[in-house]
């Protein structure tokens, strides 16, 4: 197995990637389009799109740059330090997981519109509260060389602003996975004011029809074909959390040095410093599983599924307690919104649940652990 | 026959293309039978040293077999008795021996410990004199740090060795002294300038536990177990030539071999429970599986302890490609070892009243366990380095 180190070349891409974001997506850009009532910021998808980033996936026959996963972790890690607000993972991990593992011109034709940032994606997979690809309702109905779709969506992350969907159905023969141009007709989208300040939006289709060319695979593939694209996105989703960890973490050690009560500095209090130090333990916990999941994805993708779940839920866990940690420590300021701690939390609790959460994944490490 | 290098037991094992092969068949050809039980843990090795009794003829020829091709030390330098071993390679031999089930043929506090220390700071002529006999079992040593008055403060240690021109003259107290009752020789830290700042007066000085003057009086714990022992120095006379390192800078070999003591212990989880997976001790237990807080519990300090094997991975990749892990040691053992407690408390959960009699055996395990996080810097000092040396965070 390959090393757990970061390569020169992710080295590389990592200062190439944190200067983009300092420059075109720092928080302050969230907040502003937060505050516009935004969710989709063009100009710095198409910067992204310039810089390779669509296509870092992508093979390079379909005009992408193919660095692999371990490579698109590290572009979701900078971008969760700043909470950059982009389809990335959506279009460039997931969509592409999944459009890859196809040969037909359509896919590659597909893919291709990815690379050149001509297409977002959305994946419209959830159809109740919780993440589970196992129960779906919502109905494929042959017609002729087509389909009819009805049914209902939720949680669909990038659905409100994305260009196609992902959408998996149940049909006679079982699951289908169908990519669509989000406005066809009978296809309604309503944009979930969310959390996080994100996109994510409810999908009804009433009557939707298809054609048998937006059949990805052949009828009864949709769970394989989606099987890849979901792991490769709850890594990539690992990564990002992961990063947004570290960014809380700095925050709150800056903030710690920085602040003075009793005369002195906060840093200065040991159950401060023990309770920095133990999260900072739980981060390099979590950094492992992201570097050994990049290498798996890259190199043994087969045997992905328990490197996915564990760090998935190694990094949903500290997360969620590098944000709680980030706000306590920084006291009132911490709960203003003018701060951006709270920005950080609410990502956080998204992130927690889109493609699973804690309990999803430590029951999927425990399945394949012998429990 | 004559001229050949290598004889049955002779093996060059160093830079063979195929090595995982050759390995498997020496395994195969020289392991006794009674040493494939795969049985770990203080009590199932071999320690060592003078007065050791082996506990079977199988125990005793699976040393001698492995300390002749230097694999009770794969690692070390052929010079010094080891078998010149790539970390890549020694994994490999690890995976081999957990396939048949090998019991190590070695633990020693001289291998883990007192080695890497006298390969650092050394001079040729105590590693010529010191290192082989560790290497074949012949001498076990022990580690003489803490004080009646210096645990979390070990630099604080009093025990004092005045210069008397051609040895110094040791008078003091060291308690936690792992096995100093079965030991033959200890590595001490002993105060040599009592008037330098605590740190900068410390030597690293080894002593011979048949010197006169040296005493030990074991204590029993609470496992039942007396693993550790009070020793006392009596006016020992201890040769000048026996300090690693330089005079008053014992403190240097001190931290260097601190971190090899906590990753050692960080690694702990792995060798005790044999890798086993919690859902194996769940599943073979009466209410494990269905009990959902045992359950829960469970799956979450699996999760953590499959991130903890891989960041102890990461950690020796990033020691090897050059890149120091230092006071980051504190983070293996202080996450390692809470690790290795929740572990046993599953363990004890899961087990019930069955494992509550001393015949048992888990019980002992669990109740040792609790010192993990104590020995070797507790895991509130771990926190301090940490937050000190590597957050910055201080006063």
């Amino acid at each position: 197995m390959a090393k757990l180190i970061q390569t020169e070349e992710e080295t590389m891409l990592q200062d190439a990637a944190r200067a983009l974001l300092d420059n075109s997506a720092p928080v302050s850009r969230l907040r502003a389009l937060r505050d516009a009532g935004q969710t989709r910021d063009d100009a710095l998808w198409q910067e992204m799109v310039a810089a390779g980033w669509a296509g870092i996936l992508v093979p390079e026959a379909a005009g992408g740059v193919d660095m692999g996963h371990a490579a698109a972790h590290v572009l979701a890690r900078e971008m969760g330090k700043t909470l950059t607000v982009s389809p990335f993972l959506s279009t460039a991990v997931i969509a592409v997981s999944v459009l890859r593992q196809l040969q037909d011109s359509r896919s590659q034709a597909a893919l291709k519109a990815i690379a050149e940032g001509a297409h977002t994606y959305a994946l419209a997979l959830d159809e109740g509260a919780k993440f589970n690809p196992d129960r779906i309702e919502l109905k494929a109905e042959k017609r002729g060389n087509g389909y009819v779709l009805n049914g209902e969506k939720r949680f669909v992350v990038d659905g409100g602003t994305a260009d196609r969907v992902l959408v998996l159905a149940q049909s006679d023969d079982g699951l289908c996975l169908f990519d669509l141009a989000a406005d066809r007709e009978g296809l309604t989208r309503s944009s979930t004011d969310m959390i996080d300040s994100r996109d994510a939006a409810d999908l009804t289709f009433e009557n939707v029809e298809l054609s048998g060319d937006e059949l990805l695979g052949a009828a009864g593939d949709g769970a394989s074909l989606l099987r890849f694209g979901l792991e490769a996105g709850q890594a990539a989703l690992a990564a990002e959390t992961t990063g947004l960890a570290q960014a809380a973490f700095g925050m709150t050690t800056d903030y710690l040095k920085e602040r003075k009560q009793f005369g002195v500095p906060i840093a200065s209090f040991q159950a401060l410093q023990h309770r920095a130090a133990h999260l900072w333990c739980e981060l390099e916990l979590t950094s492992s599983a992201i570097l050994h999941v990049g290498r798996m994805l890259d190199l043994d993708p087969g045997n992905a599924t328990l490197a996915v779940s564990l760090a998935k839920a190694r990094a949903t866990d500290t997360a969620q307690l590098a944000v709680r940690e980030g706000v306590q420590m920084h006291g009132g300021i911490g709960m203003t919104d003018a701060y951006d701690m709270g920005f950080y939390m609410k990502r956080a609790r998204v992130a927690a649940e889109w493609l699973g959460d804690y309990g999803y994944h430590a029951a999927q490490v425990a399945r394949m652990r012998g429990f | 026959m004559g001229g050949k290098m290598t004889t049955d037991t002779g093996i060059e094992f160093a830079d063979t293309p195929d090595f995982r092969k050759k390995i498997r068949a020496w395994l195969e050809d020289n392991c006794p039978a009674d040493m494939r039980d795969g049985a770990s843990g203080e009590g199932a090795n071999c320690w060592g040293g003078r007065n050791w009794v082996f506990s079977s003829e199988g125990q005793r020829t699976w040393l001698e077999r492995c300390a002749a091709v230097g694999l009770t030390v794969p690692t070390w330098p052929k010079a010094y008795g080891g078998a010149g071993l790539s970390r890549d390679q020694e994994k490999i031999l690890k995976e081999e021996m957990a396939a048949i089930g090998a019991r190590s043929p070695l633990n020693s506090f001289g291998i883990w410990m007192l080695g890497p220390a006298l390969l650092k700071f050394g001079t040729e002529a105590q590693k010529q004199e010191f290192l082989p006999p560790i290497a074949r079992g012949e001498i076990r040593w022990c580690q003489g740090y803490s004080e009646p008055g210096a645990g979390s403060d070990l630099a604080g240690v009093q025990t004092r060795a005045e210069d008397k021109g051609d040895h110094w003259l040791v008078n003091g107290q060291k308690i936690w002294t792992s096995y100093a009752d079965k030991a033959d020789w200890i590595f001490a830290l002993l105060r040599t300038d009592r008037d330098a700042p605590k740190h900068k007066g410390i030597s690293f000085v080894l002593m011979d536990m048949r010197s006169e003057g040296i005493s030990t009086r074991p204590i029993r714990l609470i496992s039942g177990a007396s693993p550790f022992c009070e020793t006392f120095f009596d006016d020992v006379k201890a040769p000048k030539e026996q300090v690693v390192g330089e005079v008053n800078r014992g403190w240097d070999v001190a931290k260097y071999l601190l971190t090899h003591e906590r990753e050692m212990i960080s690694a702990g989880g792995q060798v005790m429970g044999s890798g086993r997976a919690l859902g194996a001790v769940l599943a073979n237990s009466e209410t494990g599986l269905s009990d959902p807080v045992l359950r829960a519990d469970a799956m979450r300090t699996e999760v953590d302890a499959l991130a903890m094997e891989l960041t102890l991975e990461r950690y020796k990749d990033q020691a090897e490609g050059g890149q120091g892990v230092g006071d980051a040691s504190a983070m293996l053992k202080y996450a390692g070892t809470e690790l290795n407690k929740r572990r046993l408390e599953l363990v004890m959960a899961a087990a019930g009243s069955e494992a509550l009699n001393w015949e048992d055996g888990r019980a002992p395990t669990w109740l040792r366990t609790k010192a993990n996080s104590i020995e070797g810097g507790t895991s509130e000092v771990m926190l301090s380095i940490i937050s000190r040396r590597i957050l910055g965070l201080g006063a």
